[in-house]
Parts: C-alpha cells; structure tokens; sequence
C-alpha cells in the first residue's frame, strides 16, 4: 500500500499504538474487566433467582436496563449519521474523526442491545423472536432493526478499514504472528489496484447513503416501542425526530469525549485539533438548540392541554419531591451549559467544550431516566391496590453493577480497538489547513500534498 | 412447533382415536354448556372407539370416564376459543362493598399466592367533590388490546370468542404487554412462583393460567375453563351481592347467579358505560354506575386490616384520582 509523506508520518506516529498494547492500557482493561466481572455475577443471580432481585415490578417494568439500551444505541445511530455525513460531504477536517465514531456505532450497537436482552424475563426463549415473529409489534421491528443496522455498522467500519489493514500488512509490524495473519485476513488482498479502489469507493459511498436513513428509521423505531403505546409522556408524535435527535446530540457529546480521551493518551494533537473541537463543539450547540427546542414542545403541549393523565406526569417531573431536581440537571447540564460553552469564545477551549460534553452525556441519560421511570410510575388507575415496593422504582445494586459493566464493556472495547487499529484513519488522510491556524503542521511541503490527493 | 409437527405427523389412527375423544369431549361440553335436560340421553349414546388392539369398537358412552380439567385441550383450541361465544362482563358498582371475596375465589381457584391479585377492587373518586366508590377490577379482555397489539412473538392473543389469553409457553417476558395495557392488569412472575403439588405437572392451559412460569406475564383469563362446563367464573359466584354479571353477547344474555338479563336492556336500564373508552381499546368489560348504592362506601373500608386500609388511605381522606 502506498501512503503519502502526509499519511505515512501519521501512520509512523501511532505504529508504537498497535504494536505494543502499553501498561497502562492493561492497567485499564483490568479494571474494565473487574467491573464486568462483577456484572457478571449480578447476571448470574438475575438468572438464578429471577428478575426479582431487580427495582422491576409490575408498574415499573422497565428500568435501568432500558434507559442504558436507548442511551448506547443512540450513540450508535449518531456515530452511523456522523461518519456517513462527514463521508459523504467529503469534509477534509472530518477525515481524522470518522474512524472514532464508526468506532462508537459499532461498539455500542453491541452493548447496546445486551442491555434490552436484560429485560427480558426467559433468555431461554429468545429464538421465539425469530420462530414466532409477529409483524405488529414495535418490539419486532426494533429486533429487525438492530439486526439490519448492525449488520449495516459492522460492513460500514470495515469498508473503511480495508486499506488501512492494508497498510498494516504492509508495514512489517513489530507484532506477534497471529496478528499480522488477521490483519492479512483481514485486508482481502487489497493492494490499491485500480478497480480495487473504484469497488471499495463506490461500496463505502452506497453503505454512507444507507447508514444515514437507516440510522434515523431504526432511532424512530426505538422510539416507537414507547410511542406506540397510549402512556401519557409515552404517545406522543414527537417521540420519532425527539429520539433521532437526542442520540445525535448525545452521540456527538460522546464523540468528543472520546476525541479528548485519545489525544491525551496518544497525543494526538496534529490530527483532533483544537478546530476538531469547535467544530464538533458548533454540532453540539446546534444539536443542543434543537434537542432544548423539542423538550420544550413537548413539556409545554402537555402542561399547556393539561388532561389529567398528562399532568400527572408532568406533575411529577417539575415537582421538587419527585424528579424536579433530575429534570433541573437534565435540562441546564444538557441543553444550556452546552449551548453556552461553545456559543462564549473564551470558552470555546478543548477542555471546556469536552467538559460541557461529558456533563450533557450525563444529563442526556438522566433524561432517559427521566422518559422512562416517570410515565410508568403514573398508570391510569391508581396504584392503591398493590404492593407498596410496586409503587416507586428504585434500581437495585444488580441493575446498577450490570449497567457499570456495559459502561466497562464499552470502554474495554476502544480500548481494544485501539489497539488493533489506529485511531486516526490512515489511508485517504488528508492534511488540512485551518485558515487562521497556521500551527499543527508537519514538515509536508505543500507540493507534495496536492500531488498525491487520494483518489 | 414441535407440538405441530406432532400433529401433522400423526398417523392415521391416531387420528381416529382422538376424533372418538373429541367426540365425548364435545358431548359433554355440549351438555354442561347448554345445561339442559337432555344428559341422559348423551350419555346412553353408543360411541365407537379404538381399542388398544386396534380395532373399533362401540361402547355405551356411560362407561366412559368423564374427564373434567380440560387439560387435554389442544394449543389449537386455546388459540382459538369456544365457537358461537363473546364473553362479556358487566360489573354494578352499585353493589360493590369491597367484600373481597371474588378476590379470595379468584385466587384460590388459579392456586394463586395471596399478594399476587389478577382480580383487584380499587377505591376511585373522580373528582374532587366526587363521592368515591368500590371498583373491581379485571383484565378488560379489549376488543382492541394494547397488549396484543405489541406482544412479539404472539405469546398473548384474541380469541373469537372475545377473550385475551397468555401463552406462557412462549412469553418470553419482554413485558412490553405490560407497558402497553392502560389497566396495569397484567400481572409478572419476578421469581419462581410456588406452585401447589395438584397442579405442578400439568400442561400449561392458557384457559385456566396454570401452573405459573417465573419470566412470564399472566393475567385474568375470565375462566374460560369454566365456561367449557357451563359454570360462572369463581369471582362471580362468590360475589355476596351479585356485583359481576357473566354472560354472552351472542345471546345478549348475563347472569350474576341469582338473576339472568338481557345484556343491553341491563347496560340500558343503568346507563353502563366502559372504563376510559376515549382510549378505544373497546373493552369487554362493562361498568354500571355507583348510582343509588345499596351500601355507604365506608362499609367496604372500616373492617379491612390495617395494611388493606394503608392502601385506600389517601381516597378516603379525600384525595381524588
């Protein structure tokens, strides 16, 4: 594989990144692993003694582990939305970033539905999904859009890894045996022949222009699954474009957390630079307008129509002895302090703009929280005749310990993929000028760049 | 599935064996159903059977023995319900004093543990200056059911004969059903029910709910069981103040034990009404309104236990909801 100086010194920078795996990293993958473990075991109790030793009872059905399935494949969808714009807009500064949130789409969208398959009272019997399919439930079309998507994600982040396994192939790593026959594996012979660059282009542009739709039908989806029903917080026509816009506004959060993470502990500088930041920064504030935009539709139609049942829940949300507080930290750590971090010059720094995403990333799954608890803690008769543990969720230490171990497996999972691929893409790496920002540059001349501009 | 493939695989003379079953199955059904005099009659009927040689031979149905669960009725049957029927429930909140004892029948003949109610009385009080009342509750066996509508793998189904049921066989505890339904009826088994020994090892029949599954959602199944005998649903009968009319819509006729009516001369009469019909879920179930009531309501509340009293406190005390 040919690379450019450009490219070649970016893949020289990170070489020691996949060649070595670090103490450090190992240090963290421990502790992921410890966290999983520990999850584990709270599976294993679920398992054996039921869904009992859950905060789940027959009002509150759902809990944690719904809230964590909406969150990560959120995540996923917006990692699919931004890779496929940045590809298909052939954004040049979009270049370094779109390896990161293929990463994203793909590592959540396999945590994510662990989480929905912890809901569920019989593993035993999940193949009913596919042996009794029944066509008119949401559920079903959520099953056949996770599978389609993930399909979709795992064929998006290959096909645009397919050169650089390439590369890696090529570069005569310092690497043990296994991993440079699954890197040839994984390269299927490219060798940047002529065709093999059409085939590849025109693969990875069809799969971009599917991802994109494909991503904000299987959000709507996930939405529907609440939506379809006749809940008060729940039914509402707004739940569709509020679920795609609130994973791409999380999404995006994540991404820069992510972006931050890895310059730090690669130093990656040259390559998620301070205008990476803005940028994405400027996503996160528009995103932020619009997710702040349709919280505000849909809190003001219910309190404003006020019927009973919808009141109730708004009820709830805005009262200081129930979720006042929550939705207080939701809205200002998830819809302001976003909004004006990056909209203040002086803070439209790294640091602050990766500060304001990490607290919305928060405050965005509280409001998950906030969707789902709630509204099934305000059925339509009262819940006077029950058991009073059926009254109030409160998740247990299971729910809690499983959710810190689909976190763990989250990062546990960058963390290897970090390993076996660079994190800044290295093939069709395009060296940008940012007007007014003439540092961050390598010794390429100009000459060299413009003449070998990938195809 | 492997129970189908075992039907279509069924040879031939199996199949003649069970149409002989079915036969005194159907017949006694018939009879109990229609509860008319004619028993005798089916009974000295002569009936051709297959004998264990083989070969067919015709015996006096007298000499045949009754079976009375209804454990041999097939995932077919289940499905698809008792021909000519619709259900239908008519509750008169005019009579209700929360005396507890449908609960009580209920419970018992589904083995159920006490805590874990299908059938539920709530205090309700509509508005502020609303005198509050008594108001049971079972599953509303929708004409158009939420919970159907989201189940995944078809685990809860319509029946023609107007009921909602669980195949708990095929749940696979998703829950969405529970979400879905606006009544929370439905009720989950958290962990490992108690099951009593009768009932430990017979096939789940989603006519009568039982043996529990832990993981699975179950619900008030109107006791379909008891219909196939001609028999009201326990909470009916137990009712001392005939609150619950049972009966059929096809024959527009209900009874609450004492008195049989004409369904829509009762829901006439006493302005019944269905319980959040703005939904359109179309219930099955009707509701009179507590209109002239034969008990002040306070006679369903002052000699509960105390943990019951906890629950209608508030109502009581004034709360509306």
């Amino acid at each position: 594989m040919e690379l450019n100086t450009y490219q070649q010194e970016a893949f020289d920078y990170q070489r020691s990144n996949i060649e070595k795996f670090g103490k450090k990293n190992m240090a963290w993958s421990i502790f992921f692993l410890v966290w999983i473990i520990i999850g584990g075991y709270a599976l294993y109790l679920q398992i054996a003694k039921g869904h009992v030793v859950t905060g789940m009872r027959d009002n509150v059905v759902w809990g944690l582990f719904i809230v964590n399935f909406i969150f990560f494949i959120g995540l996923s969808y917006a990692g699919a939305i931004i890779a496929g714009v940045l590809h298909l807009l052939k954004v040049p500064w979009g270049k370094p970033i779109v390896r990161l949130a293929q990463m994203m789409t793909l590592i959540s969208v396999i945590v994510g539905p662990i989480f929905i398959l912890l809901c569920v009272g019989r593993f035993d019997r999940l193949h009913h999904l596919f042996i009794y399919p029944r066509i008119q439930s949401p559920m079903t079309w959520d099953v056949m859009a996770v599978v389609t998507f993930f399909a979709g994600s795992v064929l998006f982040l290959y096909m645009a890894l397919i050169k650089d396994f390439a590369v890696y192939r090529d570069a005569k790593l310092n690497i043990p045996a296994w991993k440079q026959k699954l890197y040839k594996i994984l390269a299927i012979g490219y060798r940047g022949a002529a065709s093999q660059k059409r085939h590849l282009i025109i693969s990875q542009n069809l799969l971009a222009i599917i991802m994109i739709p494909l991503s904000i039908i299987v959000a709507s989806i996930l939405s529907w699954i609440f939506g379809m029903t006749l809940r008060p917080g729940w039914h509402s026509t707004i739940f569709g474009p509020y679920f795609v816009l609130g994973a791409l506004y999380s999404g995006c959060g994540v991404l820069i957390v992510a972006m931050w993470v890895y310059r730090k502990m690669y130093k990656l500088e040259n390559y998620f630079t301070d205008k990476h930041f803005s940028y994405l920064g400027y996503g996160l504030m528009v995103l932020g307008a619009g997710y702040g935009y349709f919280t505000f539709s849909e809190y003001f139609t219910d309190w404003f129509g006020s019927a009973k049942w919808d009141s109730e829940v708004i009820n709830k949300l805005f009262s200081i002895h129930e979720y006042g507080g929550w939705s207080l930290f939701a809205n200002v750590a998830g819809i302001l302090i976003p909004i004006l971090i990056v909209a203040i010059p002086a803070t439209r720094k790294p640091n602050w703009i990766t500060f304001a995403a990490f607290m919305m990333v928060m405050a965005l799954w509280v409001k998950r929280y906030l969707i789902i608890v709630p509204t099934l803690e305000t059925p339509a008769l009262p819940m006077q005749d029950t058991r009073m543990e059926f009254v109030k969720y409160s998740a247990t230490w299971p729910e809690w310990a499983l959710t810190f171990a689909g976190i763990a497996s989250f990062l546990l999972f960058f963390t290897l993929m970090s390993k076996l691929v660079t994190v800044v893409p290295v093939s069709g790496l395009e060296e940008v000028n940012f007007p007014h920002e003439p540092h961050h540059h390598h010794d390429t001349t100009v000459a060299t760049k413009e003449e070998v501009k990938p195809a | 599935m492997k129970q189908e493939e075992e039907v279509n695989g069924k040879s031939r003379r199996d199949f003649i064996k069970n149409a002989a079953i079915a036969t005194v199955v159907t017949a006694a059904c018939g009879s109990s159903i229609c509860s008319c005099s004619s028993k005798k009659e089916v009974i000295s009927q002569k009936i051709q059977l297959l004998s264990p040689d083989g070969e067919i031979v015709e015996i006096d149905s007298a000499y045949l023995n009754h079976h009375e669960t209804m454990a041999v009725l097939s995932q077919h049957e289940q499905r698809v319900g008792i021909a000519g029927k619709k259900f239908v429930m008519v509750v008169d909140l005019a009579r209700c004093k929360n005396a507890r004892k449908c609960i009580t029948a209920c419970q018992k003949h589904h083995y159920r543990p006490e805590d874990k109610e299908w059938l539920t009385v709530k205090l309700l009080k509509d508005s502020e200056k609303g005198a509050p009342y008594w108001f049971p509750k079972q599953c509303f066996h929708c004409d158009n059911p939420p919970c159907v509508k989201v189940c995944p793998v078809d685990a809860t189904f319509k029946r023609q004969d107007g009921l909602v049921l669980i195949d708990n066989d095929r749940c696979i505890g998703c829950k969405f059903c529970m979400a879905a339904c606006p009544y929370s009826t439905r009720v989950f088994n958290w962990d490992e029910p108690e099951i009593s020994m009768d009932i430990r090892d017979l096939p789940y029949n989603a006519e009568t709910g039982v043996p529990a599954k832990v993981g699975t959602v179950e619900e008030c199944d109107f006791c379909a069981d008891r219909a196939r005998e001609g028999l009201l649903p326990p909470c009916v009968e137990a009712c001392p103040n005939g609150v619950f009319y049972f009966g059929d819509e096809n024959e527009d006729t209900v009874t609450n034990g004492d008195e049989t009516v004409s369904f829509t001369q009762l829901i006439k009469d006493r302005a019944g009404y269905r319980f959040l019909e703005e939904l359109g879920t179309k219930p099955r179930v009707y509701y009179l309104p507590p209109k002239d009531r034969q008990f002040p309501v306070e006679r369903g509340y002052d000699d509960l236990s105390d943990t019951l009293k906890q629950r209608f406190k508030d109502v009581m005390e004034g709360e509306h909801k």
